[in-house]
């Protein structure tokens, strides 16, 4: 079953073209990730697909549902981890989730529930009451994603979950992220190419907002001929300019 | 429903800053305990307690527009926005929200204002009543141009226009310090042609009884309040739309 088609999105900024006529399928349950060097259209396409911003022309389907005609029913089935850590920094950790819990509209019983299922998944029991503002990088992700699941979304987008985390922190965060894997379709933009590696099923990798290749780690790396998923990822980066 | 968790969350964010709370209720307080010393010791018409307090409770408004408007940049800046935009909000749960803890909070400030002038020795009436009521309409318009800067500029650029500019400009063409009719000329027209010496001087006749001499006042302060908020309304949305 297809979670996300994306036809021929496109999207224009004056003169730039920041996506330029992406096609492509996600199954439902897959983990997905956007690959790209800076200004490759990554975080243009999640932004697209989550409707934060209208397509200069094409259109994606989540679920079935437009991301230009059915912008309602498109937010009602997916959640955001974006960039920056996306939490109110003056709230602690339990009222920043109790917060995304009131705007879905829970009752009590569902957000204490949801709210404990989900400090127990993301480790975050032991710091229930420290402001959001204080936490360290590693914590601040792991919240931010806690964010994103609460809505219980049927596809999640994480835009750089790891980007400035220490080794510990970003390992930590994988095992929360496989955790996930078949529950959620997960649509992933990363710098890490070992990241990209050990996580996804498929991947995807841009340039000038054009999709080079998408297909499976292994997959990619035998177009390349070679071993290594990073040297694959420069000679099929760089192969597109001769 | 959701407006009101959003402004709760708000509301907890602006009051648990120790800079707001200093600024937003100290330092009218101080201003107030100043001036009456200064008017015990050299006695100045302007600085008596009953023609200063309403000057005073008008200008603490001022860090009102500050308090708003960095909220507002500070959650487009860490993307806390871009992350409920995804999310069953509406642009009016974000406007009410963001709009609604500033009002009670100016009320506070008010009240406090007024209570440190009795002890000080303005005479208890129901004119000081009455004087907390109209401070509602000149609060709007100061929480209006939080949202309006907050929409358009970052956090860093608020604290400049509106901790800078927006507190002198309050202050300065307000007929609080000095009488404008001391200075006469291009500079009386320019503060008469803008709000802030309208909300003090309403607020003003309202302590002293003089009903009448709340007008034109009053329809300054809705004219512009009313403007403001328009136009930050519709600043608001197309920021939510990029």
């Amino acid at each position: 079953m297809e979670a996300i088609r994306i036809e021929s999105l496109t999207k224009k900024y004056k003169d730039t073209v920041a996506v330029d006529n992406l096609n492509l399928s996600i199954k439902r349950g897959e983990l997905f990730s956007l690959l790209g060097v800076n200004g490759a259209g990554k975080t243009t396409t999640i932004k697209m697909l989550s409707c934060l911003t209208k397509p200069t022309s094409g259109d994606a389907f989540l679920n079935g549902k437009s991301i230009s005609k059915d912008t309602t029913a498109v937010k009602s089935i997916i959640a955001v981890s974006p960039q920056e850590t996306a939490v109110a920094p003056g709230l602690t950790v339990y009222e920043n989730l109790e917060l995304i819990c009131g705007v879905h509209g829970f009752g009590k019983d569902k957000k204490d529930t949801k709210i404990a299922e989900l400090l127990k998944l993301l480790g975050l029991e032991t710091i229930i009451k420290k402001k959001a503002g204080k936490l360290s990088g590693g914590y601040k992700r792991r919240l931010s994603i806690a964010m994103a699941l609460i809505g219980e979304p049927e596809i999640l987008f994480l835009d750089e979950p790891t980007l400035g985390l220490d080794v510990l922190a970003r390992s930590d965060l994988w095992d929360i992220i496989r955790s996930l894997k078949g529950k959620v379709t997960i649509v992933l933009t990363t710098h890490y190419m070992e990241e990209a590696e050990a996580l996804s099923d498929r991947i995807a990798i841009m340039k000038d907002g054009k999709l080079l290749i998408c297909d499976t780690a292994d997959k990619i790396k035998e177009i390349a001929g070679t071993d290594n998923f990073e040297q694959a990822f420069v000679r099929i980066v760089r192969g597109c300019d001769k | 429903m959701r407006m009101l968790i959003f402004a709760k969350r708000n509301t907890k964010e602006i009051l648990r800053d120790p800079l707001n709370l200093g600024f937003g209720l100290g330092f009218p307080l101080v201003l107030i305990l100043l001036l009456s010393a200064i008017q015990a010791n050299v006695p100045v018409n302007l600085f008596e307690i009953q023609h200063l307090t309403p000057g005073i409770t008008v200008f603490g408004l001022s860090f009102m527009t500050l308090f708003s408007a960095t909220i507002i940049a500070k959650d487009r800046g860490s993307s806390l926005t871009q992350r409920l935009y995804t999310t069953p909000m509406t642009p009016l749960d974000f406007i009410v929200g963001y709009t609604l803890p500033i009002v009670p909070i100016s009320v506070a400030q008010c009240i406090i204002c007024y209570l440190a002038a009795i002890a000080l020795g303005l005479e208890v009436s129901i004119n000081i009543l009455y004087a907390v009521l109209y401070i509602i309409p000149v609060s709007m318009l100061y929480v209006a141009l939080g949202l309006l800067c907050g929409s358009v500029l970052n956090d860093k650029q608020v604290g400049g226009i509106c901790g800078a500019l927006l507190t002198n400009l309050s202050a300065w063409l307000s007929g609080i310090w000095f009488d404008l009719d001391l200075v006469g000329g291009v500079f009386e027209k320019i503060a008469y042609a803008l709000p802030f010496v309208h909300s003090v001087e309403m607020e003003r006749a309202v302590l002293n009884g003089d009903f009448a001499g709340i007008f034109p006042h009053l329809w300054w302060v809705i004219g512009y309040a009313a403007v403001a908020f328009i136009l930050a309304v519709l600043l608001f949305l197309r920021q939510m739309k990029k």
